[in-house]
């Protein structure tokens, strides 16, 4: 009988191996169809018709509503089924480069359920909340003082809003200066794509900042690219090729010197928490993804957070709404205040309806309060550490993309798979047979076939051994030239999609044809 | 007149008619193309300005005048059907036409030898 890697057996012998069964059904793997599939008509509750009068008119419903007609437990069964072919961090290593899918802790979900937290409003009187607006405050003390700057906005709710916000502040400290001439803003080509739209989106033109043959940002090519039209550069610190800008105070001090501002691009925060203060580099706006290094739960698990620090030029400008403690009593800021003397220089508006994600303030300081200065400190060096473990295991088989140590994540390009007719998007469905979400594939742009792992500190040097052999066995196998990649996933409750055929042609809504349009 | 750029475009001279398009190379690196965003006619551009957009299921790219000038026509089929850049990249699935303002321009794109050198 075949044994898998871990001493099991794994199949029935070949001789006696069945054929597909009569359900669809593979054991615990259940064939779910989509809910509007089901059989339509009566629900599992039966309600009276309404006794009041009709009022509507021409307005009243032609036709029943034709809600899908599933019991209690049907529904119960048909939602737990969808979830089991769910991949989440509580299933396995998620490798996703650039979103650092860190384990989301326990005790941050406790603490966030709190009545007191949970059970308030927005609009509550000030003075029946004043736990939540200390928490705020506190978190946002944290903040300023783990990056070492003077003022926070914590009201963006992810972290490209974030950017939004700390990019409309560079533009209105500009029309401030009376700097309208300033229109360009210069961003890596390794940049995360939010960069460049968020620019964009402020009325900016988006120029390329040359990288060097070690993956980091070109000084002197950035030099010659600065001039009097210059707002702002936004660079990610460590970059999205995993790699530390060594020369990056004499970045900002170049920008500074003619005239821009420094947008550092937070997202790789993660990496120097507790290591490295943004506001020692030089930095005038970064934001800080509370859901990528504070460890609250994102990518359909939970929404984004992402406040934005700012330096004293650009503090002025932050948006609406902030929290101040005032004779020992904390109050929401909630209208514009001017920053001169004259009314010029008014603080942003509103950039939300209310003062951001109150359940993830609650469980980012929970992860700061359970670790500690000293804990946050040693997550961003384990995770730097687990990065160079997979990147050390790896190399020999497949190729980094540059040379040397990495910081949190391990960049390979597809230069060791040439030849073999695998290409990049095989590898990665060939982990998923393995139970392993892919890692970051065809980003950054700038390297060929791109493979990001970011392994996080959440990962024991026991499950990134077995993650390791597995990407190893599956160089292996292309190596070998081993075709079988070509159709993989083999296992998973789809197999391989037609990607092309859904961007080309996206049915977005479920019609009873759309499913009949979709097959064709 | 056939000649090259860096950011892999191709440019087709006949009198002052400069019709673009990405090359095959850039087509095949893309895979899929999935959307073209293409400007529109009448619209000015500068050389390296951005001028188009292709998307595939890998990456976005912009797509950059080789040439000054301004725009004359487009290929609004590859638009309708973006699997056609795919199809014939160099040929009938170019991107636009554009009215050259300056032939001098020309003389900094590579020609078809250095090109080939280029993508190696």
């Amino acid at each position: 009988m075949a044994m898998n890697a871990q001493g099991r057996p794994t199949r029935a012998d070949a001789a006696t191996a069945p054929g597909p069964t009569f359900t669809g059904n593979r054991a615990l793997q259940i064939e779910e169809s989509l809910i509007f599939e089901r059989e339509f008509g009566g629900t599992g509750v039966d309600l009276p018709e309404p006794k009041a009068k009709d009022r509507l008119g021409s307005m009243k419903r032609q036709s029943p509503l034709n809600l899908p007609g599933l019991s209690e437990p049907e529904a119960m069964r048909h939602y737990v089924r969808l979830s089991q072919k769910n991949y989440a961090i509580d299933m396995g290593p998620f490798p996703l480069g650039s979103c650092t899918m860190k384990h989301n802790p326990r005790l941050n979900e406790k603490m966030a359920r709190l009545p007191g937290f949970a059970d308030i409003h927005p609009l509550q009187p000030q003075s029946t909340v004043q736990g939540a607006l200390e928490l705020v405050h506190e978190l946002a003390d944290w903040l300023l003082e783990l990056t070492g700057m003077p003022a926070v906005a914590m009201s963006p709710k992810a972290g490209a809003h974030g950017e939004l916000c700390g990019m409309m502040a560079i533009k209105a400290a500009l029309d401030a200066r009376g700097e309208t001439g300033r229109t360009r803003v210069l961003a890596p080509e390794s940049a995360h794509g939010t960069n460049p739209a968020t620019a964009a989106q402020c009325g900016f033109s988006v120029d390329d900042i040359p990288a060097d043959e070690t993956g980091r940002v070109d000084l002197s090519a950035l030099k010659a690219k600065l001039g009097p039209d210059v707002a702002a550069i936004m660079v990610t610190n460590p970059n999205t090729c995993g790699l530390f800008e060594r020369d990056i105070r004499a970045i900002a001090d170049a920008v500074h010197e003619a005239g821009g501002y420094f947008y550092c691009d937070g997202a790789n925060f993660n990496a120097i928490a507790g290591k490295v203060r943004p506001g020692d580099l030089g930095v005038d706006a970064m934001h800080i993804n509370l859901h990528k290094t504070f460890s609250t739960p994102h990518g359909g698990g939970g929404p984004g957070s992402g406040p934005v620090v700012l330096s004293a030029a650009l503090a002025p400008f932050a948006p609406v709404p902030y929290v101040v403690k005032e004779e020992g009593r904390y109050q929401l800021v909630e209208t514009r205040r001017a920053a001169r003397e004259d009314g010029e220089n008014m603080h942003g508006g509103r950039l939300t309806a209310f003062h951001g994600q109150m359940g993830m303030f609650v469980r980012a300081l929970s992860y700061m309060l359970s670790h500690g200065g000293d804990g946050i400190r040693q997550a961003a060096e384990d995770a730097v550490l687990n990065a160079n473990y997979v990147l050390a295991r790896l190399k020999s088989e497949m190729t980094p993309a540059f040379p040397g140590h990495c910081m949190h994540e391990a960049l390979f390009d597809d230069s060791f798979l040439k030849g073999t007719g695998v290409e990049t998007i095989d590898f990665a469905k060939g982990m998923i047979d393995e139970g392993y979400h892919p890692m970051t594939m065809y980003f950054p742009l700038v390297v060929h076939g791109a493979m990001l792992i970011e392994p996080t500190e959440s990962e024991s040097k026991q499950e990134l051994d077995l993650f390791c052999d597995a990407l190893l066995s599956i160089a292996r196998r292309a190596n070998a030239g081993d075709a079988s990649l070509k159709g993989a996933p083999y296992f998973a409750p789809r197999r391989r999609l037609d990607e092309t055929a859904a961007a080309r042609n996206p049915v977005l809504r479920w019609t009873p044809t759309a499913s009949v349009r979709a097959a064709e | 007149m056939k000649k090259y750029t860096e950011d892999h475009e191709w440019v087709s001279v006949e009198g002052d008619t400069a019709t673009i398009g990405i090359t095959e190379h850039a087509a095949g690196q893309l895979g899929d193309v999935v959307f073209v965003e293409l400007p529109a006619v009448g619209t000015k551009f500068k050389q390296k300005g951005e001028m188009a957009v292709v998307e595939s299921v890998k990456a976005a790219s912009d797509v950059y005048a080789p040439v000054s000038g301004e725009v004359v026509a487009v290929n609004q089929a590859i638009a309708d059907d973006p699997a056609k850049v795919n199809a014939d990249p160099e040929g009938a699935s170019w991107f636009v036409k554009i009215k050259l303002s300056s032939r001098s321009e020309l003389d900094r794109l590579m020609d078809e030898a250095s090109y080939r050198k280029l993508i190696g």
